[in-house]
Order: structure tokens, then C-alpha cells, then sequence
């Protein structure tokens, strides 16, 4: 389990959603903290097995926290900072290409 | 950020980027300090203005990268965080002043821009550790625990430490600290390091204030009562959807078994080269700290013009090392711009040179005893994963080896190891080593994977949206 050891001093907290559950945190927190904060060891399914995988370097290296936010896939979560009403889902195999998702860009 | 052209890029704002570029900014020079992190601080002094556990947590160390960090911000360079480069050559026309092309990404939106003068301080990374079951969720570095402490201000109740190095003890000192007990430490540290590191002692006697510190880490850690099980080998994470347990053998007794949903490995740190290799900087096999090193010359310059290294990105020496390389850089920028002379240079650079100097005596003794073992560079489990990205374990890299594979770059084409999106930076050592232990050769010959650009995935919407500026 992650312990918080630190006072959160009384930051204003953001709140995201991981698999439609709340995580509430103080403002600042990455989102791959915040998941693990409320439990979760898998993070994604890897493209090639399936295996479950979790942040294993948590400085944006190893490409194994990666998760879908808010509809966009291969996003790291340990480079992310969580913003209030942001939905986080596990990514699960490849990354699929959208065809509407491209238009926008 | 300021419009027009930067004279000086640096990337990463740890100690190396953000001491070089606070004196090259202070002296006039327009520089722009890129970094993909929040805040600045790098790896060592991580989250240095926010840090959420404070200096009784992790040292008094750490109150050095809030100075750099104070430094950095009053001193006029333009700060983007939230960057990530992903490219970084030449322009092809060697006849303009802006030599150097850099493309990033920051919040969505794609740069290509160019300068005559770049410093990579990209830093370290953790030297991959790959065991049975390392790609387990629940199984993470060491250094990645310590980011959480430091940025976060988060611990993990019951995680066992394994591996070797000062980093494995620094934070599990850190966790006894902030009150959150390891179950154990699992010291790898083989005993003929300890005999082999032993004649170097003397040349260490120069700074045997960080001897006793690493001492004084120990005792913590042995206080508090966690137990530190010496001599281990043959460690391997089990679990299901999760990490379970963790299993060790120490000499040739029986295996041990610690039921913990948190493993934290650490064998040391190594250059994060992925960028200077991308761009065409020479590089050779360091023997003693057994990876690749940039070849870095007089104010820090590599192979390829206009781009220097400073910081553990050009060979591991420590953050303070660090520190006083990226003044080294910033001055030979300064000297080159013409803003001061050779003599000047000279004289200003003295006191970083001996500083840098009197750093690296503690090396030998520290790399000679903290050398990992080969089991843990080479895993001798055909079994184990190596490259986790594209799932390629230890076994099918030297299945391809014996159908006639040379070196890393063509084992791509064989079994796709180092292709996934972390481009090898978790594989590429151990695939160079596998490679060479099976030809029977040295590394230097089996050769590293090249990275080629983008270095960081970068989307094609991020692309077609790109500005450029000249």
C-alpha cells in the first residue's frame, strides 16, 4: 500500500477519475501517483501478451504507465499532473487508431 | 517564453542544466532550458521547489537543488517545463550560425528550432535490473519509490529493497525516516567486490565524509531494526495480475521467501545517452561502469559541434560533479559567443575543474564495489524478460545470436527487441551484453542500438501542427 507520510497542508485537492471511480489528491500529484494511491498495481495490458503492467521507472523512461486520459491513448502517467474531472482508463493492448480522432489535430 | 532565437538550449533541468544555464543566462546569453518534468530539479533534487517531504525526510542534500532551482529562476533563462525533446541534430547547413536543430514537444504542440549552442544535461537513469518477474506491477526502481517520496511525499508499507549501489541504502535510509519500515534489504553486492574495492580505498580517503555518510545510512537502516540479508542471488518476483512474493538464495541455501506486494530494484545508475547518440555524438564502452559513455573533451565538448554534455549524461560522477560540469559548459559557451575571453575562461573555470576532479577520486572504489554481477546484467534464465516493451526474453536474444545475429541493431529485424516505445532504453545494455557474451566478444565490438528520431514518441497531430522558427 502507498502511505501518504507528508501533511497535505491543506493544498486544494483536484479529483480524477480512474475506471469511473473518485480519486481525490493535492493539486501537483502525477496521475500515475494518484492511481497507485488508491490501489491500483496494473495500469495497462501489454500489446503483445496481454500481461498486466504497472510504473516501474516513474520518470517517464520506461513507457510502462502508460493509460488512456480523457480519450487519448499512450499517455504517460507519470509525466501527467492530474486535473480535476479527468477520466483515466487502463489501456488495454494497443492502442486502437481512431479514425475520428485524427481530424481534430 | 520570449520570442526570437536562443543562442544556448539545454536540455534537462537538473543540477548539470540548471547551474549551466543560470551563468550562461546571467552572462547575456538568450537561453532556453527545456525540461519534462513539472519543475525543475531533475532526478537527484526532484520536485525541488515542491517537494512534499521535507529535509529531515530525505537529507539535507536535497536543500542544494531549491538554491539551483532559485538560481535557475532569477537568472533570466527562458524555463519551458513539461518539454520533451524529441530531436536534436544538425541542420545541414553548416554554413549558418544556427548549426543545431532541436525539436520538442510542450502541452500538445510541436517545435522544430534552431541554435548554434546545445548542452545536453539529460542526466542519469537506473540500470535496468531484469529478474525473473521484474515486468510484475508491483515490482518498480528504486529511484521510482524515491520520486514518490520526494514529489509526492508517498511510501510504500513493506517493500523489500534488492540490488546494490549507495542509492539502495540512501532510500531505504529515507523510508526509515519518514517512518515507513522496508520488510528487508536484499544486498547483491558480490563478496569479491568488497576485496577488489578495497586498494582503491586509499585514493577515496579524500572524501571520507561521504564514506561515513553511507555508513551512517546503514546504521540507520540496521536501527530500525529492518533486516539486511547479504550476499543474495538468484532473486525473482512471483505474482499473479500482481506481485505476491519475492523469492532469494544466499550462497547455496535454501530459498528464502518475503510475501510483499512491492519490490524495488536498484544496480546503479548509467547515462541516459539516447539523445547524444540520436544526434551522432561518439560514444565507447566504459569498462569500469559498464555502459556507454559519451566521448566529452575541454568545456565539455563531444564529437559533434555546437553540442556539449554536462552532468551524469556524459558519465556517472554524482550530482555535484554535475553542478560544477554544466558552469564548465556555460563558460565555453560564454568564451565561444566571445562575450568572454580564452584567458577568462581560463581562470573562471579553476575552481570547477578541481571540484570535478576532487569528485571523481571516490569513483573507482564506489564502481569496483558496487559493479553488478553478470547474473544480474545477463540474465542466465532464458526465461527472463530483457526487453519489456516487445516482450523479448533473454532466451530468444541468444537464439538469434546462434542463427547468425551480430549486433543490436540487427536483432531488431530478428525479434523486434528494442522497437517498442521506450527505444531500447530499458533493453539496450542488456542486449549489447547478451550479444557479446555469446559471440564471445566485447561489447565495444557487438556495438549500441542508435536510437533514431523522434527519440520520444510524438504524435502526428503534434507534427502536422508543428510551427517552425528559424
Amino acid at each position: 500500500m502507498l502511505r501518504r507520510i507528508a501533511p497535505q497542508g491543506g493544498i486544494a485537492g483536484v479529483t480524477l477519475y480512474f475506471e469511473g471511480a473518485a480519486v481525490t489528491v493535492p493539486a501537483g500529484t502525477t496521475v500515475a501517483a494518484a492511481l497507485l494511491q488508491a490501489g491500483a498495481a496494473s495500469f495497462r495490458d501489454t500489446a503483445v501478451t496481454g500481461s498486466p503492467r504497472g510504473p516501474y521507472c516513474m520518470m517517464g523512461v520506461c513507457f510502462d504507465c502508460l493509460v488512456e486520459i480523457d480519450g487519448q491513448p499512450n499517455r504517460q502517467a507519470c509525466l501527467t499532473v492530474a486535473l480535476n474531472g479527468m477520466r483515466v482508463e487502463r489501456q488495454r493492448g494497443a492502442a486502437l487508431l481512431d479514425p475520428k480522432a485524427g481530424e481534430g489535430a | 517564453m520570449t520570442a526570437g532565437r536562443h543562442q544556448l538550449v539545454v536540455v534537462g533541468a537538473g543540477p548539470a542544466g540548471m547551474a549551466a544555464a543560470a551563468l550562461a543566462a546571467r552572462r547575456g546569453v538568450k537561453t532556453l532550458i527545456l525540461d519534462e518534468n513539472p519543475g525543475p530539479g531533475g532526478q537527484v533534487y526532484r520536485a525541488a521547489e515542491t517537494a512534499a517531504a521535507g529535509a529531515g525526510v530525505l537529507g539535507p542534500e536535497f536543500e542544494r537543488g531549491k538554491l539551483l532551482a532559485r538560481d535557475l529562476r532569477s537568472s533570466g533563462a527562458d524555463y519551458l517545463p513539461g518539454a520533451t525533446v524529441w530531436r536534436l541534430g544538425k541542420t545541414g547547413d553548416l554554413a549558418t550560425q544556427d548549426r543545431l536543430e532541436v525539436g520538442y514537444s510542450a502541452h500538445g504542440r510541436a517545435r522544430l528550432i534552431r541554435a548554434p549552442h546545445v548542452l545536453i544535461a539529460t542526466g542519469a537513469l537506473e540500470r535496468p535490473m531484469p529478474v525473473p518477474g521484474w515486468t510484475l506491477p508491483g515490482v518498480m526502481t528504486v529511484g521510482a519509490a524515491q520520486t514518490l517520496l520526494k514529489a509526492e511525499g508517498m511510501a510504500f508499507e513493506g517493500a523489500v529493497f534488492a540490488g546494490l549501489g549507495p542509492l539502495l541504502y540512501l532510500a531505504a535510509a529515507q523510508y526509515v525516516r519518514a517512518g515507513v519500515k522496508p520488510l528487508a534489504i536484499l544486498d547483491c553486492t558480490p563478496a569479491g567486490n568488497r576485496l577488489r574495492a578495497l586498494r582503491h580505498l586509499s585514493a577515496a580517503f579524500d572524501r571520507l565524509d561521504l564514506l561515513r555518510k553511507g555508513l551512517g545510512w546503514l546504521g540507520e537502516i540496521r536501527r530500525a531494526g529492518v533486516p539486511i540479508h547479504r550476499g543474495v542471488t538468484a532473486i525473482q518476483a512471483r505474482g499473479d495480475s500482481r506481485l505476491r512474493s519475492v523469492t532469494f538464495a544466499r550462497g547455496r541455501g535454501r530459498r528464502t521467501v518475503l510475501e510483499t506486494e512491492h519490490l524495488l530494484l536498484h544496480q546503479g545508475v548509467v547515462p541516459n545517452t539516447q539523445l547524444a547518440l540520436a544526434a551522432g555524438c561518439a560514444h565507447r564502452w566504459d569498462m569500469s561502469q559498464l555502459c556507454w559513455r559519451p566521448e566529452v573533451g575541454d568545456g565539455l565538448r563531444t564529437s559533434v559541434p555546437g553540442i556539449r554534455i554536462a552532468g551524469d549524461g556524459g558519465g556517472i560522477e554524482g550530482a555535484e560533479a554535475a553542478e560544477h560540469q554544466g558552469r564548465l559548459a556555460a563558460l565555453a559557451v560564454l568564451a565561444d559567443l566571445g562575450i568572454i575571453s580564452e584567458g577568462e575562461r581560463n581562470t573562471l573555470s579553476g575552481a570547477h575543474l578541481r571540484a570535478v576532479t576532487a569528485e571523481r577520486r571516490l569513483r573507482p572504489f564506489l564502481e569496483t564495489l558496487y559493479r553488478p554481477p553478470d547474473a544480474l546484467r545477463i540474465p542466465p534464465d532464458d526465461d527472463t524478460v530483457v526487453c519489456r516493451c516487445e516482450e523479448v526474453t533473454a532466451g530468444e536474444v541468444r537464439r538469434c545470436v546462434r542463427l547468425g545475429c551480430q549486433g543490436p541493431n540487427q536483432l531488431k529485424a530478428f525479434c523486434r527487441a528494442g522497437m517498442g516505445p521506450c527505444q531500447g532504453r530499458m533493453c539496450a545494455l542488456t542486449v549489447s551484453e547478451i550479444i557479446a557474451r555469446e559471440r564471445e566478444t566485447l561489447v565495444a565490438r557487438v556495438g549500441f542500438l542508435r536510437p533514431r528520431p523522434p527519440v520520444k514518441p510524438v504524435t502526428l497531430g503534434e507534427l502536422a501542427a508543428m510551427e517552425a522558427d528559424g
